[in-house]
């Protein structure tokens, strides 16, 4: 059927994967916290339609899911970029200069503390407040790989490095 | 020493009878303890903190959550409590917008009323909020979360109470707030607009919306005739505003007041109860003789009704297709006084006086619309009657009685008992009974309906035919008996909803008491008018049979009456469905199409229906007057059938009758 377009396919892929976590967790109420974990996992944020389905899914008010997703700092509602970069200004990071990579990496994705994700929907830079690493600050994860000791310019390099990789794959 | 069972307070022996926590114990002796978020009929919070006391040995806190263990020794006062006490209210009242003397519940507020009781004279800390905006979507309520303590009354009557839920805490710390899902309008949520959450909230954050202005105009328009319905229960809530008894029936001054304040009629909408009786009693005679959907549910509340559209589209063939009261008045009214008074249809303004917030909602529905004009033009609750009264300067407790217009404003004591929960339920079983078993009732009582139990049951044996009945109020006793019926535990023939716990005499507009009982004697005010009526019976109501003759076809159930006072349902089911659109036009007014998939791997025929309904949109020319959305589903569905929402109509049906509604909706 031509009018089930690639967005309503793409949907239904989509929830599907969210039922299947749903499923993992045996739509019980209880483990939201999990359940919203799992998916943001998977797709990098929380759409609106994907609390919707959720709180349907599990028989809870939206307002209630809702209330949940946006509790937790943890949860994101907006997009993310493939790349997540998550630079640390706890105390030590921050006596450490870390504000200085913040804005080198701000001035070469052209983003802010607002709108920190890329145009192109590659790059989202993050603080947060401390990653346990003090020793190695200032410390920043890049999807899950983390970098110690890190300078503007290393932080720069590692972008650079991404986008020529981004430009190899295609 | 057998002092097992006491605790000391201030000094004092009590005895400990089963009090869920020290707030109860305290609170009975007479000491009343300042609270925000403790609320009797719902779960505990323990938020607002300024219910504490000083337990000996274990320091000070919360009595709302500390249950009384023997022996404990507690000090409801102290240097430290009252100064905590002060610093609280002090700190609530930093962010609050303090404009008090505009605010509608100036002077029925808690905040206020804490405030002075608790000596708060100065507040020393700088507002540093920004002026949040109101939401005013919602045709029933307004939120003004500038004006929120955070106490949740409002969340947890929703969830718990209403089992609804279209509120919650947004964000945490001080971006707090309480907000719909996706801080969308109160009206584009599951809100059932019952208004519980005003009743409940201790400030002015969320009030019945205001129409009392566009009814001084009406009333100051010389061009214009306006008259007024008075819905039951509005009778025995209204006095509570003027220092008369709870629960005392005020009808008369009230008819006087209304009077004095320049309406040209006064009628009762205890008359188009008795008629709802006339129409809802034969629908469900016809439904027991015809083999129609049974069990039958009432649809005066427009509360339930939302509720059912909503969480239950599939149980919409079971409610009564029968108007609701307010708008069988609005029918009537509408068909019937511009030539009894003499004026234009189009200069008569029909305004009605209700207990209830949703009824704001209900008047404005398109369906209750006839050339472009609502039957019912304004809604006011009760409240808003009280404000009106007193802004004339009428003090209602000195004026002398005056009794209702007519034809409009007489009716039977069956009529009268609407406003309490089982009251509909009552004089249904007045009408049926009779019919059923062509005999006169030797008592018009039915006292099993009656009460504040969650669910009321009773069966009925009439000449072999038996009937079972169920009464219940408040949504989440809706909620349980739909699902115990669901599970087969129970079944019934006909079932009574209100939304309102206690029903219409407790509903969302009634000015908010702070008397025990006052459900129960609000109610028995209602019953003691039923008992000194002559007529107790709808169906001896004869100007209600006069008008039948005069307009609506000679009898109930007619063709007629079918077209101006039944009605038909909604779905609203997908309000909170995962969306995409595939054809969304660019004109104002647009008819939309949602077809449900689901994604438990769909079989069902929606995609058919979908590629079906394109082509026809695109052979017609049609894409700028549809909105075509796809909402998923996680439930599976049949693989025969579409799901769907086409204009107002909700499908579940064959591929080709899809179609064919889709055809009639397109042209």
């Amino acid at each position: 059927m031509q009018v089930i377009n690639e967005q309503t396919n793409s949907m239904i892929d989509n929830l599907q994967v969210v039922n299947q976590i749903l499923e993992r967790n045996g739509y019980n109420p209880a483990k939201l916290i999990p359940i919203l974990q799992q998916i943001q996992e998977e797709f990098k944020y929380l759409s609106k339609d994907v609390i919707s389905y959720v709180a349907n899914s599990l028989n809870l008010p939206a307002s209630r899911v809702y209330g949940v997703a946006t509790f937790y700092a943890h949860f994101s509602l907006t997009p993310k970029g493939k790349y997540v970069f998550r630079l640390c200004d706890g105390t030590a990071c921050h006596v450490k200069k870390s504000h200085g990579i913040l804005n080198a990496l701000y001035a070469k994705l052209n983003i802010n503390a607002e709108n920190n994700t890329s145009k192109d929907m590659l790059f989202t830079v993050e603080t947060v407040s401390c990653l346990g690493a003090c020793g190695l600050a200032p410390v920043m994860v890049v999807n899950g790989e983390v970098h110690g000791q890190v300078t503007p310019e290393q932080a720069i390099a590692i972008v650079d490095e991404l986008i020529a990789a981004e430009k190899a794959a295609k | 020493m057998d002092k097992k069972n006491f605790v000391i307070v201030n000094g004092r022996e009590v005895e400990i009878n089963g009090e869920r926590n020290l707030l109860e114990l305290i609170r009975k002796i007479g000491i009343e303890i300042p609270t925000f978020c403790y609320h009797s009929e719902l779960s505990i919070y323990g938020a607002c903190r300024l219910c504490l006391v000083e337990v000996q040995g274990r320091g000070i806190m919360a009595s709302c959550s500390t249950a009384p263990e023997p022996g404990m020794v507690i000090q409801t006062d102290s240097a430290a409590i009252r100064k905590m006490r002060k610093i609280n209210v002090e700190l609530l009242l930093a962010n609050h917008n303090r404009e008090c003397p505009s605010c509608s519940r100036s002077a029925n507020c808690t905040l206020q009323d804490l405030a002075r009781k608790l000596g708060v004279s100065d507040v020393r800390y700088k507002q540093l909020t920004e002026k949040k905006p109101l939401d005013k979507s919602s045709p029933s309520l307004v939120r003004d979360p500038n004006k929120c303590v955070l106490c949740g009354d409002c969340v947890r009557v929703c969830a718990e109470v209403q089992t609804v839920g279209a509120l919650d805490f947004v964000n945490r710390g001080s971006n707090a707030k309480v907000a719909p899902a996706f801080e969308r309008g109160l009206c584009d949520v599951e809100c059932v607009n019952c208004g519980q959450c005003a009743a409940v909230c201790p400030t002015g954050a969320i009030v019945p919306k205001s129409n009392t202005e566009e009814v001084w105009n009406a009333i100051h328009d010389p061009s214009k005739k306006v008259v007024v319905q008075v819905a039951p229960a509005v009778r025995v809530g209204l006095g509570d505003m003027f220092g008369m008894g709870t629960g005392e029936n005020v009808a008369r001054q009230m008819v006087r007041a209304l009077k004095l304040m320049g309406f040209d009629a006064v009628y009762d909408t205890c008359f188009a109860a008795d008629m709802t009786i006339f129409e809802e009693a034969t629908e469900l005679l016809d439904r027991i003789s015809n083999n129609k959907p049974m069990p039958m549910f009432t649809s005066c509340c427009p509360a339930w009704i939302k509720f059912v559209e909503t969480f239950y589209p599939e149980l919409l063939p079971n409610v009564s297709s029968t108007r609701s009261p307010q708008q069988i008045f609005g029918s009537v009214a509408r068909k019937t006084l511009p030539a009894k008074m003499n004026v234009k249809d189009e200069d008569l303004v029909v305004v009605s006086i209700m207990p209830c917030t949703a009824k704001k909602f209900e008047a404005k529905l398109d369906k209750f619309t006839h050339e472009g004009r609502p039957d019912v033009d304004y809604v006011l609750t009760t409240i808003e009657l009280a404000q009106m009264i007193e802004s004339m300067g009428i003090n209602l407790k000195d004026l002398e009685g005056e009794a209702f217009d007519m034809p409009l404003g007489f009716s039977t004591g069956a009529g009268v008992i609407f406003g309490a929960t089982g009251g509909v339920m009552e004089a249904a079983l007045r009408f049926a009974v009779e019919k059923i078993s062509g005999k006169e009732l030797e008592s018009v009582d039915f006292k099993d309906v009656r009460g504040l139990e969650g669910r009321k049951e009773a069966e009925y044996d009439v000449n072999g035919t038996k009937v079972r009945v169920a009464v219940v109020h408040g949504l989440g006793n809706a909620r349980k008996l739909i699902e115990d019926m669901k599970a087969g535990k129970v079944a019934y023939d006909f079932i009574e909803v209100m939304a309102c716990p206690g029903g219409c005499v407790a509903g969302g507009g009634q000015p908010i008491s702070t008397v025990d009982n006052f459900r129960t004697k609000r109610a028995s005010g209602l019953y003691k008018t039923d008992k000194e009526r002559q007529l107790q019976k709808s169906q001896d109501n004869y100007l209600v049979e006069e008008c039948y003759n005069e307009c609506m076809g000679g009898h109930a159930g007619s063709h007629e009456a079918h077209e101006a006072l039944h009605t038909h349902y909604q779905n609203r089911n997908l309000i909170f469905d995962a969306r995409s659109t595939i054809l969304r036009g660019k004109d104002e007014k647009l008819t939309d199409i949602c077809v449900v998939l689901s994604t438990k791997g769909d079989t069902s025929k929606g995609q058919a229906f979908l590629g079906e309904v394109v082509n026809m949109v695109r052979a017609n020319g049609l894409e700028n007057k549809v909105n075509i959305e796809i909402a998923y589903s996680p439930k599976e569905l049949d693989a025969n059938l579409v799901y769907a929402v086409i204009g107002d109509k909700n499908v579940n049906t064959t591929l080709a009758e899809a179609v064919e509604i889709a055809k009639k909706c397109l042209a």
